[in-house]
């Protein structure tokens, strides 16, 4: 029960990223949704809460919702962009494509029968609605960061479902999937700022000059 | 002990490159890794390694044969890299297209990454846990963005963010696609019996008839999607071309010649569990329709191109998807395949390198303006015009027997259509290709002949050698390795 | 007939005025004021009624009986709306289409007496108010239908005397979804910040206000009643959802019910003291999306 809360409060959050017209407040928003992951993650394990279940978790928590945002602030301010979201799709129209994104995670879970009835049902859909949401900013958004924290997004699905139904998966894979993400991020924080450099703006519609 | 050592020796070095402060014994400690890497290597040939205590890491027939394919190419880039770094200033380089002025990448930075590149592709190789084998190719794509960002310009900013987006976005989709595989093997099928398989590979083939097949099915299709844009397959392919025609020469040769292989063992290895499951129908028909669409787009894409080092991309497509429809259509088609991937990454590589040599001498990419290579670069222009007709399937070159293999194969299926759209495709792929290059070889020449130091033509030289022989016969002791692996993967 | 069956649309007709004066209040409290007394409305209606109404030449019968038309339509919405588990006077399967057009009525009544004075400040109110309705009305309709679904009812008296507090243990969050979605409809329709500030001044920032600008007298106050009982009506919506008390006991029910209403007006004095008014048009229809869309996740939330 505790953990449908949780998940919905990741539908949310994914719902207020397709509608933000602020990178500040998508930003924060992506750092919420790693701390909720965070609780997911110790939720799952409350049976058998070891002291490394325990790190990886916490260390999650702090990696998604302190270490990233000051990160992606930090390359924000490097760039010193103006902080509109600037999206080719307008916000209500994804907005309403989020609706329909979810709508098509249920209908695609029905298909995918859950093995275990103890989980909760709605943890695949929402694992596959924040990919979709995902997907959904990185082509429909055009600042660099904006498709960074799509990335985000797509690996916070994922991790969501690893960490709700692979139980018996090592610790190392969620380490791996952890470890993945900071690099990605701190290399892609990296090149936002090479991009700001060479440019003076972080658009990444405007990186078309290789076309065949 | 070896296969440890494999990985290791190249990140060790590549740890220590950052460190070392001057070219020259850095370099030297480029190809000497390289030469280390080669050797052990050899040694698995001779003796094959046993597996590490709990089986993650293990040299299986397919490992070690692309293993031996990215080994053979570190070692010959290595050597051209000598040439290539000697050639490259380090700042204040005015860009041949646009005029502006630019830095190059410092130097320790490009060898470091490229000895942990060589490290990340040897770890996917021996890789025989799901899990692992994912991280490995992650960790391929950290390690390769700083190199396609070697020359610091807009353009190759461009083609690295490309390539970091669209291939993290691939792997992520491949996480996924090991996600429900892990469920599928933790919930067995209704009506089977016995403990889960664990996540490597060789339980989960053996024990496949219990995978639950729905998670199996989605599980493969997503490795299929994500391995297949770090593949190059399309329509997942858009960050090749830009990638391969803006990062350095030796750079593309081993993008396409070593890493792009290392995508497919993940889908080849996904797909031999599938067959074990009894899915061979499902995951075959898949890995046939992108085969073919991939060599499609590579055809349009190819016939009028301007840009030779866009054209070798598209090359690589194309030649993907000739390894994805021989995998797919099964039979001979998988030992087609095999030979192929040899065949391809030889050659591929071998033009690469050449393309930098013109690229070096003339000074442009467009294949209009480039004439005369035969007159300016002797050696290089034989070369490259023999590496253009081996690309694309003329015999006596080696990759003619393996593209012959996998029409054989389809026809011997009864796929009559497919071989049909397989030739058409390959016809349409040879006119353009051959076009530009004879258009590129002959006639006067517009720069001045070139000295051609040896080791810029050695190494190209020696692996069209290869690829020759390749073609004529092939030695023993590959072709024992290639049946072993086709037996295994369930062809012949 | 029983006493208790009349308590229900009774307690809407008395008291629906005293919710606007508690909203007051509740402003009034927040900003420090003393504020109005809690029974002002009430003699804002006497006084009203006691006057004389004045017609411009250029209006019709049109605007002379929209007021009274859409106080009609409300006052048969009143008979349909449960308070709580209190059950409504007419109860049958598909009321809730009823109501939510019947709502529609009184709005479509007020806006063509708007445009009927031919005046362009009514015709901007008009025209606002048409488009931020046929924003909200879906909002209405997905979190009705999302209750619907979870009840297996189409009957708003079924629906809401099945909300008990069992509901909400197993259907928590999508039930809070639905409350945060009729929330912004209650806003929206009530012309309450932050969709359209009932105190301005400046017809050029005004909706429902600008739309009752002509009218006086008598008109005026059946307008102000009928806006009191569309406040009391939409509120026991969110009232019934907001205190689950179904004890089966009228009495305790009712209670219940109208302390979920005190609580909905605090509420609403709430928000409109700490917030300002959205910028029209984008913000405030971003905001009525955002409802519609917390609506149809909660009604894809009762669909599983």
């Amino acid at each position: 029960m505790n953990a449908d809360v949780i998940l919905i409060l990741l539908v949310l959050t994914n719902l207020r990223l397709l509608g933000a017209s602020r990178l500040g407040a998508s930003i924060r928003t992506v750092a919420v949704q790693g701390v909720l992951l965070g609780a997911l993650a110790l939720l799952a394990h409350h049976n058998h809460l070891t002291v490394a279940v325990l790190v990886v978790a916490l260390g999650g928590m702090t990696l998604k919702g302190v270490v990233f945002p000051w990160l992606l602030f930090r390359a924000l301010r490097a760039a010193e962009v103006e902080r509109e979201v600037e999206p080719f799709v307008g916000a209500i129209p994804s907005l309403l494509a989020g609706v329909a994104a979810l709508g098509a995670s249920l209908w695609l879970t029905a298909r995918l029968p859950l093995p275990e009835p103890s989980h909760s049902s709605l943890l695949v859909a929402v694992a596959l609605f924040s990919m979709f949401v995902g997907l959904f900013l990185i082509i429909t958004r055009k600042k660099a960061i904006s498709q960074v924290l799509g990335f985000l997004v797509m690996e916070n699905g994922i991790y969501a479902f690893g960490v709700g139904l692979v139980v018996d998966s090592p610790l190392l894979v969620e380490l791996g999937v952890l470890l993945d993400v900071f690099v990605a991020v701190f290399i892609m924080g990296i090149i936002i700022f090479h991009i700001s450099r060479e440019s003076d703006h972080i658009d990444t519609h405007k990186l078309s000059s290789l076309r065949d | 002990m070896t296969v440890l050592l494999l990985i290791l020796i190249p990140a060790a070095a590549g740890g220590l490159a950052f460190f070392v402060r001057a070219d020259r014994p850095r370099r030297a400690l480029l190809v000497t890794t390289a030469a280390g890497h080669t050797s052990l290597t050899v040694s698995a040939w001779v003796c094959r390694p046993r597996p590490t205590p709990g089986g993650w890491f293990a040299l299986d027939g397919l490992g070690l044969l692309f293993l031996s394919i990215t080994s053979v190419l570190f070692l010959a880039v290595s050597v051209y890299t000598l040439s290539y770094l000697r050639r490259e200033r380090q700042g204040g380089i005015t860009d041949i297209e646009e005029g502006f002025l630019f830095d190059n990448a410092p130097e320790a930075t490009f060898t470091a990454c490229l000895l942990l590149f060589l490290a990340a592709m040897t770890l996917v190789t021996v890789s025989q846990h799901v899990g692992l084998l994912w991280v490995a190719v992650e960790a391929t794509t950290l390690a390769s963005a700083p190199l396609i960002y070697f020359h610091r310009h807009h353009r190759s900013l461009e083609a690295t963010w490309k390539y970091l987006l669209i291939c993290s976005v691939g792997i992520a989709l491949a996480l996924l696609g090991n996600f429900f595989l892990a469920v599928a093997a933790s919930h067995p099928q209704a009506g089977t019996s016995g403990s889960s398989p664990s996540m490597l590979f060789a339980n989960l083939g053996s024990q496949a008839t219990q995978l639950h097949v729905p998670w199996l099915k989605a599980a493969f299709l997503l490795i299929l999607v994500g391995y297949g844009t770090k593949m190059g397959l399309a329509p997942l392919h858009t960050w090749l071309p830009d990638a391969h025609s803006e990062s350095p020469s030796v750079i593309s040769a081993l993008l396409s010649g070593a890493l792009l292989n290392c995508a497919f063992l993940g889908i080849v290895r996904t797909q031999q569990v599938c067959v074990a499951a009894g899915l061979g129908g499902f995951s075959r028909q898949l890995l046939v329709g992108f085969g073919l669409i991939s060599m499609a787009v590579a055809a349009a894409f190819i016939v009028g191109q301007s840009d030779y080092k866009r054209m070798l991309a598209y090359s690589s497509v194309e030649h993907m998807g000739i390894l994805s429809l021989g995998i797919g259509l099964g039979g001979a088609g998988v030992f087609g395949a095999l030979l192929h991937a040899i065949n391809h990454s030889l050659t591929k590589a071998m033009l690469f390198l050449i393309a930098g040599n013109i690229l070096g001498t003339f000074r442009t990419k467009s294949t209009v303006e480039v004439r005369g290579v035969l007159r300016a670069l002797p050696v290089s222009g034989v070369v490259w015009l023999a590496g253009l007709f081996a690309i694309t399937g003329s015999p006596p070159f080696g990759p003619f027997l393996s593209e012959f293999t996998i029409l054989k194969a389809s026809l011997d299926e009864g796929r009559t259509i497919v071989a049909v759209i397989y030739l058409a495709l390959l016809a349409a792929i040879f006119i353009g290709m051959a076009t530009v290059a004879l258009r590129m070889a002959q006639g006067e020449a517009s720069r001045e002949p070139q000295r051609e130091p040896l080791i810029a033509v050695l190494p190209p030289a020696l692996l069209g050698a290869g690829v020759l022989l390749l073609g004529i016969y092939i030695p023993p002791a590959i072709d024992n390795l290639l049946h072993e692996t086709a037996r295994a993967l369930g062809g012949l | 007939m029983k006493l208790i069956a009349l308590l229900q649309p009774l307690s809407a007709l008395v008291l629906s005025p005293v919710l606007l004066g508690v909203i007051n209040r509740t402003k009034a409290w927040f900003a420090g004021r003393s504020g109005q007394p809690l029974l002002q409305p009430y003699y804002d209606l006497g006084r009203l009624l006691r006057k004389g109404a004045v017609y411009s030449r250029t209006t019709t019968w049109v605007f002379r009986g929209g007021p009274i038309i859409g106080l009609a339509a409300v006052l048969v919405a009143t008979t349909l709306v449960p308070l709580g588990g209190l059950r409504a006077t007419l109860r049958f399967s598909g009321d809730l289409v009823l109501f939510a057009y019947l709502l529609g009525l009184t709005r479509l009544f007020a806006v063509l007496a708007a445009l009927d004075t031919g005046s362009s400040f009514e015709g901007i109110g008009a025209s606002r108010e048409v488009t931020f309705s046929a924003l909200a009305e879906p909002a209405l309709l997905l979190g009705l239908a999302a209750l619907a679904r979870q009840s297996g009812s189409l009957s708003l008296s079924t629906i809401y005397s099945l909300l008990s507090a069992d509901a909400w243990l197993k259907a928590g969050p999508m039930l809070a979804l639905v409350v945060g979605a009729l929330m912004v409809v209650f806003l929206a329709e009530n012309a309450r910040i932050p969709v359209d500030d009932p105190t301005t001044h400046l017809e050029l920032t005004m909706i429902h206000e600008v739309m009752v600008l002509d009218h006086s007298g008598p008109d005026l106050a059946f307008i102000l009643y009928g806006a009191a009982l569309k406040l009391w009506v939409l509120g026991s919506l969110l009232a019934g959802l907001i205190v689950p008390v179904r004890t089966g006991n009228p009495w305790l029910d009712g209670g219940a019910g109208l302390l979920g209403m005190l609580a909905v007006a605090v509420a609403v004095g709430i928000v409109e003291s700490s917030m300002a008014r959205l910028r029209l048009p984008q913000q405030v229809t971003g905001l009525l999306v955002g409802a519609g869309v917390l609506a149809a996740v909660a009604l894809i939330l009762s669909l599983r």
